[in-house]
């Protein structure tokens, strides 16, 4: 596929190489520091960093502010952008804002309900959904266009991705629907967390054999888990989450004290395994509030140095 | 039609406690099939409120009237002769009905005894559910005869999202996924193929996006 935007993501990929991302959840507040520190912590060892945009539905500092502050400190940020929170105008406003700043990067979602968050009492928009979304920049980039049908001056250069989950249901619709996202435009997908490997395993093997694998590029995610109890809660409270038992009795089968660890352990060796899976082009790793793992997390999976493109 | 939900009597004592005569006008319609707003209610909220003024030591005169209907002039022409004697109408009617008897009836004060809730149909008595939310711009073709506008708790056109799980919404586990539904339908139509098409994006300008509607049909005026 050849390169269509100054992304570093885009480059790394198209290169050949496994790519590394991570993210970073703004602050419930305004210190730009919050996120300068956890972008410190994590920058050299990933490729781009995704800013999550007020992730379950918990109000916090914009992610596109957020986008700004890595992008002033020269780490490249992949926007997140849910269509739950804006209409089509403000979501083209805010895909113009992010261009001005030469962020090259955004990941379209729908985001989860606000009922999960500090906001039950709110209305959602979804004026778009999350495959309208990639259409919708993908036409300002390409086109030139606003869905209006006006010339864009100076048309965002964005590298479009779309997140996946393999484990949701139902099973059947979860390859035609990642062929929907990249018939929409996704040039890059982040999957869900992925603890049931197995699963995941087969999932990409659909994928593969509708040859969608080289339609778009696949970042496989994983989480690593801090402790037992935060395996049993992704498995029973996070909707869409697959956490196998024997994933849960591992942890919990270890002292509470070497959990963490573990958790560690379990993550590198799923980054381990999915390495050999055709179809998996990179590895995003969300450690939630748990960013200085991250670059522990990458040299033992083997994915340090990062490679410089220019 | 249209479901509504009985609003607490604490919050229609409120409206009226300072009124001498009052009237509770039901209507036959919806509101009577959803059991909020029908004759049978207006003698369950004029006796509640007969019994509350008396525990006050209040006079309070409570008349019961429940017309065909409450969104149509010819019927609300009924009670031309009384409404002035009212000091207050406490109406069972839908949002609609309460609003066409404000219009109507300009110096009476009308209060709204029951909550308008969505366009919905019997489940089975006492189970109501919504089904429409009046887009403007009917997409049923598209999707199964499965309406994800009124039905996904994100209206997501092109879904399901990640939160499916064994069959139902992220947002309740005993609500259906709308498009788990979808899905199952176009499989039992052997239309499954239909799922890959694209829903492109909607014009909202038909929903209430697009301000106050009004349907107009000039080949059916008089």
């Amino acid at each position: 596929m050849s390169v269509k935007t100054p992304s570093n993501l885009e480059k790394i990929l198209s290169a050949g190489h496994l790519a590394v991302t991570s993210e970073c959840g703004p602050p419930r507040g305004s210190d730009p520091e919050a996120v300068i520190e956890k972008a410190n912590l994590i920058k050299d060892h990933v490729d781009v960093v995704n800013v999550t945009d007020n992730q379950t539905s918990v109000t916090r500092m914009s992610s596109l502010a957020a986008c700004i502050h890595l992008k002033l400190m020269g780490v490249e940020p992949v926007l997140q952008m849910v269509t739950r929170d804006k209409n089509r105008i403000a979501l083209q406003s805010e895909i113009l804002g992010a261009a001005s700043f030469d962020i090259f990067n955004m990941l379209c979602l729908s985001g989860d309900h606000q009922s999960f968050g500090d906001c039950p009492q709110g209305q959602n928009v979804h004026d778009l959904d999350s495959m309208q979304l990639i259409q919708t920049v993908r036409m300002m980039r390409d086109e030139g266009k606003f869905l209006g049908g006006a010339d864009i001056k100076r048309p965002p250069k964005l590298f479009v991705g779309a997140a996946a989950n393999p484990f949701a249901d139902p099973f059947e619709i979860r390859v035609p629907r990642l062929a929907k996202k990249i018939a929409c435009g996704a040039e890059f997908i982040q999957t869900q967390c992925i603890y049931n490997v197995d699963k995941f395993e087969e999932w990409m093997k659909l994928v593969c054999d509708r040859g969608l694998h080289e339609q778009t590029y696949i970042l496989a995610g994983v989480t690593p888990l801090k402790s037992a109890g935060m395996a049993k809660f992704m498995k029973n409270r996070v909707p869409g989450m697959d956490v196998p038992d024997d994933v849960i009795k591992r942890m919990a089968g270890t002292p509470k004290e070497k959990q963490p660890e573990e958790g560690i352990n379990i993550c590198i060796e799923t980054i381990e395994r999915l390495k050999s899976v055709e179809g998996v082009k990179g590895f995003h790793i969300m450690a939630i509030e748990w960013e200085e793992k991250v670059p522990g997390i990458v040299e033992r999976a083997g994915l340090y140095p990062r490679p410089k493109i220019d | 039609m249209i479901v509504a939900d009985k609003k607490p009597v604490e919050e229609i004592i409120e409206f009226i406690k300072e009124d001498k005569k009052i009237l509770i006008l039901g209507c036959n319609e919806c509101v009577t099939v959803c059991e909020a707003g029908g004759k049978k209610e207006v003698g369950i909220l004029a006796s509640t409120l007969r019994m509350y003024f008396l525990n006050q030591g209040k006079d309070v005169k409570i008349d019961e009237i429940t017309l065909e209907r409450q969104c149509d002039h010819e019927y609300l022409e009924e009670i031309r002769d009384v409404a002035d004697t009212y000091n207050a109408i406490v109406s069972l009617a839908c949002g609609v009905g309460v609003q066409f008897m404000a219009e109507k009836y300009n110096s009476t004060p009308i209060y709204p005894g029951v909550n308008t809730c969505f366009l919905g149909a019997t489940e089975h008595r006492g189970l109501w559910t919504e089904r429409c939310q009046a887009c403007g711009n009917c997409m049923l073709a598209i999707t199964g005869g499965i309406c994800p506008v009124s039905r996904c708790a994100k209206r997501i056109l092109n879904g399901p999202c990640g939160g499916s799980s064994k069959g139902k919404c992220e947002i309740n586990s005993e609500l259906d996924c709308a498009w788990q539904l979808i899905i199952d339908r176009l499989k039992a139509l052997d239309r499954l193929e239909d799922y890959e098409k694209i829903c492109p994006i909607k014009d909202w300008s038909t929903d209430r996006a697009g301000g106050p509607r009004k349907v107009v049909r000039e080949d059916v005026q008089i």
